[in-house]
Formats: structure tokens, C-alpha cells, sequence
């Protein structure tokens, strides 16, 4: 098999007493749909920003591409083709949607000391960003502020931004978050056509959609990954079902 | 080009009531008025240049008039030596605002909030007390300049030629403010104030276009200062002074933060009113103050924003 895109070797972080990553190992092989799934305070949301580079971690060690990256922050992770998505959305709300797209094209289009050119008729900029809109659903919206566009909207958006950074690997945090049934199939169905060209990670309460889209799936409780295998292998593990699934689910 | 809204249609008509200011002043015989817009134009400057940063990036600088204090000491100090040449004044004006914005961006842009805005007072109280200190140039009780500078093909000695300078340098300082903020550099300011952890995560590491904009606002404001020092013909310490680094933070808030023109209908209705109400009385502050907060209250987006109501969107 291949070399794994991102390997997680031991990975510790605490929060004072609170061990939310405890030496957590995990590998994510290229073209795979990683699912994470646990309970709420498991630690997904802290392994996905030790990941991205936002949280730095306290011990353990995080490759990538056969990199060793964790000790690079944040921006230079973007650039060695790590994009994130955020549970609580977190766009810029006061710009209009392209020129949040465009901010992400640009960010990977060379340095941004350019001070006289007028951004916003800058093709290099625009086209993909249009592009990209297109491919999440906004193509429509794009002239819109992003805090007025409806909550599925800007979950939309959210992807958008980590999609036009052309990443290698996509760490998506609960993309369906507040979404209701509707637009939760349509995500499933967007994150399909995505999950051909670009790796993804995927932390997700919705288990429709983890079971719709994922490779493989781990198990965190307490910030440890208690199981990792197959939807089918996930589904079946005893463990799992008790820590996770629950009792009803067990039972039938 | 598109239709003007009325932001656009005031801004144009105030920019033309300032290039009609000096024929006005001496058909009316009001020479104060031609004083009085002077130091308008000039303050209209400072205040872009702050907004730059205050109001697009989101950096609270509560020291930005010791950048007007470091024009008008470049000024102030070469006449005393002799040198009356005014390119090479601006030159050294600016040379040295923007080594000291690049000092002290570098260390305070690494805090944020309030410290961001104690650090950069503390910086700029520094530079007030080292102007008090100097002594051989008048220390606490300032220089007076005693000669103009000297442009060669112009000189600042008429007032109506002083006035039209400045307002040149105003509409050159905001054209580029208005280039810059739509450039790829100025979305990149807008994105570090309005979500930087966003910033990040897509790839950008903002700190040092935040400091590129520090530096550029601090030069840009010291030709401001080499303005007031030729116009006031006197250069103290007073005009560094932390209050007067609030007051343009209150030009810009009264204006509109990150709008075009907020700073030029901030300083015209900042300078106007304290010029009518000091008229009326002493205690005129005791006005002003609640006048302000009730329009920072009631308009969050100043006069710019007043204006703009009607129509939506589409700012710079
Ligand atoms: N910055 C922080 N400081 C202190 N504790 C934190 C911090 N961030 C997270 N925690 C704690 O760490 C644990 C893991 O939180 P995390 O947000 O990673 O969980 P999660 O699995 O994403 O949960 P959810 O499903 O609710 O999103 C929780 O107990 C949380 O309270
Ligand atoms: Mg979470």
C-alpha cells in the first residue's frame, strides 16, 4: 500500500488538567475519506486544529506528505496543501462571497504586496474563485454579503474557502452542522463530486453522511481512538457501540 | 463609471467647496476661513492615513499623531540648521516616520486589543517626552520655524499656495488610500481585521502586511505634520500630544472607519464643530463629548455610514 498523505504519531494536547488528545495515532492514506467520529467533547475539534496548525500539540508528532510539519503554523501548513473547514462558521462576514473566495485564491497566488492594482478585476483572482463557487452551489450568491446569506449558505462557503486553497488534504469539522435534512443529502451529494480529487477528513455527528462518504472511519472517546476500520467493521465493533452509538442502535 | 450615491455626491461636493475655498476667503474677505480649511486639508490627511490602518485594518493606534509631530520636528529642525529645502525635508520626514512605524509595529502588532492600543501610547508618549527633552530646540515650549520650506518651483509662504499644496497632497492621499484598499494589500488588511484566524487557515500570515500598512499610514500621516509645521510655522511637543492622537481617532470614528471619505467628512465636521462651539463657549468639550457618543450610538458607521443608508453596499 501507499505511504499514509498524514500520519498522527502519538499526538498529545491538555487543556490544564483536561487531556483532550491523548496519544492519538492515526494515518490517513491518499484519496481516502477519513471519518472521525465521537461524542461531544471527544477532542475531534482539537485534532482537527492541531492538524491545521492553529493549536500547537504537546507531544506526539504530525507528518505530512512525508513532512514532518508540528511545529509549522498555520499559514505554512495552508501551503503545503492542508485546508480546513470550522464547526462554528467562521467566514468573513462583512465581505461579499467572491471576495471571500478570492481571498483564499489569492493567499496561494504569490505574495500580497501589491498595493495599487485593483483586486477585484484581477482574473487570476476572480475566475477561480468563480470556479469554485460554482462547484459548492454559490454561483448565484456571489455578490452577496457572507452574513446574509442563510445558515446552509454559509456552510457552502465554508468549503468554498478551504476548497480554493487547492488542497491535498481537506479537514472538514461537522460541515453539516445546523443543516437541516434537505440540505444535509445535498452536502453529502457535493462532498461526493469533491471526494475524488482531494483526500478528506471528515468530522461528522451526522452518520447518514459518515456512512455515506467514508473510507474508514476512527472512533475518538476521551481523546483517544478507541477503534479505526471499515464503515461495515465500525458498525459492527462492540466498543464502539456502547461508547458511541448507542443502545438503540446496539439493539437492532 | 457608476451613479454617485449620496456619499459620493457630498464627498464631490465638498472636495469642490475645498478647491473654491481660497478665491471664496478673499472675495469675502475671510482670511480665517482660508486658515481654518488649511489646517482642515491637512488634518484630512493625518486622518486617511489612520484610517488606513484604524479603519480597514482594525489596528487601534493610539499614537498616531507623534507621526504629525515627527513631519513637523523634520521641518522644525532642519530650518533651525539652516536647511530650507522641502523635498529634502519631506524626504527626511518621512524616512524617519517610517522607521519609527516599522520599530514600533514590529513590536506592537505582535498584542492585540488593548494592549495593541496601550503599547503603541506608550510608544508615542516615549517620543513626546524625548521631544520635551530637547532642549537646544526649544524642549517644552517648541521652535519656531522661521523660514517656509522650499519646493524650488514653489515655495509655502503665500497661504493660498500653502492651501492648495495641501489639498493636493489631501486628494493624492486619498487616491492611494482608495487604490490600496481594493488592492490585493488592502484585502489582506480588510481579512486580518475582519476574521484572522480565517486568515490563516487559508494561508496568510498577516503580520507583516498589518506592519506594511503601519509603516505606510505612519509616513503617509508625517506629511501631514511637514504641512502643519510650515502652516502653523511653529513646531511643540503639544502637537504630539496623546489627545491629539485621540482626536484624529475621533475624526476617523466620526467619519466612518474604513470608508473612503469618512476621514474628510470626519476632520471637516470634527474642526467645524469645535470652531462653532468654542465660539459659543469655554466648556465647549461638554457638547461635543455627548454630540459624539450619540452619534457613535445611534450611527455606527459615522457620517459616512448616515450617508450611505439609503444605499446599500459598495464601499471604496
Ligand atoms: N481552548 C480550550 N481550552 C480548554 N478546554 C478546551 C479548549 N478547547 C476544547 N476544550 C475541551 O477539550 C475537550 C474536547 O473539545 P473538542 O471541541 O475538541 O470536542 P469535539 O469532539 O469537537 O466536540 P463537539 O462534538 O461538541 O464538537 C472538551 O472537553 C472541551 O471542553
Ligand atoms: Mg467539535
Amino acid at each position: 500500500m501507499a505511504e499514509p498523505l498524514l500520519t498522527i504519531d502519538r499526538l498529545v494536547k491538555r487543556f490544564g488538567g483536561l487531556t483532550a488528545t491523548d496519544h492519538l495515532s492515526l494515518e490517513v492514506m491518499p484519496g481516502e475519506v477519513h471519518a472521525v467520529i465521537g461524542p461531544n467533547g471527544a477532542g475531534k475539534t482539537t485534532l482537527i486544529a492541531q492538524i491545521a496548525g492553529e493549536l500547537r500539540a504537546d507531544a506526539g508528532e504530525i507528518r505530512f506528505a512525508g513532512e514532518d510539519i508540528t511545529r509549522l503554523p498555520a499559514p505554512a501548513r495552508s501551503h503545503r496543501g492542508l485546508a480546513r473547514s470550522f464547526q462554528v462558521t467562521s467566514l468573513f462576514a462583512d465581505m461579499t462571497v467572491e471576495d471571500n473566495v478570492a481571498l483564499a485564491v489569492q493567499a496561494h497566488d504569490g505574495h500580497s504586496f501589491r498595493f495599487l492594482a485593483d483586486a477585484r478585476r484581477d482574473a487570476r483572482l476572480r475566475d477561480p474563485a468563480r470556479a469554485v463557487l460554482a462547484r459548492v452551489g454559490l454561483a448565484e450568491r456571489g455578490q452577496v454579503r457572507a452574513a446574509a446569506l442563510s445558515h446552509g449558505e454559509q456552510r457552502q462557503l465554508e468549503i468554498a474557502l478551504a476548497l480554493a486553497t487547492r488542497p491535498r488534504l481537506l479537514l472538514l469539522d461537522e460541515p453539516m452542522a445546523g443543516m437541516g435534512a434537505e440540505e444535509s443529502a445535498r452536502m453529502i451529494e457535493r462532498l461526493r463530486g469533491i471526494k475524488s480529487q482531494v483526500t478528506i477528513v471528515l468530522v461528522e455527528h451526522d452518520m447518514d453522511a459518515v456512512f455515506a462518504l467514508a473510507d474508514r472511519i476512527t472512533v475518538l472517546v476521551y481523546g483517544r481512538a478507541i477503534a479505526t476500520g471499515r464503515p461495515d467493521e465500525i458498525r459492527r465493533n462492540a466498543q464502539v457501540r456502547e461508547a458511541y452509538l448507542g443502545d438503540e442502535q446496539a439493539a437492532s | 463609471m457608476k451613479s454617485l450615491d449620496a456619499r459620493g455626491w457630498t464627498a464631490l461636493a465638498l472636495i469642490l467647496l475645498l478647491v473654491a475655498v481660497p478665491p471664496l476667503a478673499r472675495t469675502f474677505d475671510q482670511n480665517f476661513y482660508l486658515l481654518l480649511f488649511t489646517r482642515v486639508v491637512i488634518m484630512t490627511t493625518a486622518a486617511i492615513s489612520l484610517n488606513l490602518i484604524l479603519g480597514y485594518g482594525g489596528m487601534v493606534s493610539f499614537g498616531h499623531a507623534m507621526y504629525v509631530g515627527i513631519g513637523a520636528y523634520a521641518v522644525g529642525i532642519s530650518s533651525f540648521h539652516g536647511l530650507n529645502d522641502g523635498w529634502a525635508q519631506m524626504a527626511l520626514a518621512m524616512a524617519v516616520a517610517a522607521v519609527a512605524a516599522l520599530a514600533i509595529g514590529a513590536m506592537s502588532l505582535r498584542t492585540k486589543g488593548v494592549y495593541f492600543i496601550m503599547i503603541t501610547l506608550a510608544f508615542a508618549q516615549m517620543i513626546y517626552f524625548v521631544a520635551v527633552g530637547l532642549s537646544r530646540y526649544g524642549g517644552d515650549d517648541g521652535l519656531t520655524v522661521k523660514r517656509r520650506s522650499d519646493f524650488g518651483l514653489f515655495g509655502l509662504k503665500d497661504p493660498a499656495v500653502l492651501y492648495y499644496v495641501a489639498l493636493a497632497v489631501m486628494l493624492a492621499a486619498l487616491w492611494l488610500s482608495w487604490r490600496m484598499v481594493n488592492s490585493r494589500f488592502g484585502l489582506v488588511l480588510r481579512g486580518a481585521k475582519s476574521n484572522d484566524r480565517r486568515m490563516a487557515a487559508i494561508g496568510f500570515a498577516t503580520y507583516r502586511y498589518r506592519l506594511a500598512g503601519f509603516v505606510v499610514a505612519g509616513t503617509m500621516c508625517a506629511v501631514a505634520g511637514v504641512l502643519l509645521a510650515n502652516f502653523s510655522d511653529f513646531v511643540s511637543p503639544a502637537t504630539m500630544h496623546w489627545t491629539r492622537s485621540g482626536d484624529l481617532i475621533v475624526m476617523v470614528v466620526l467619519g466612518g472607519m474604513g470608508s473612503l471619505f469618512g476621514p474628510l467628512f470626519g476632520t471637516v465636521a470634527f474642526l467645524l464643530l469645535e470652531e462653532v462651539l468654542s465660539g459659543i463657549t469655554e466648556a465647549w468639550q461638554i457638547i461635543f463629548g455627548p454630540l459624539l457618543l450619540a452619534l457613535v450610538l445611534y450611527a455606527r458607521g459615522g457620517i459616512d455610514g448616515l450617508l450611505a443608508k439609503r444605499t446599500e453596499r459598495g464601499d471604496g
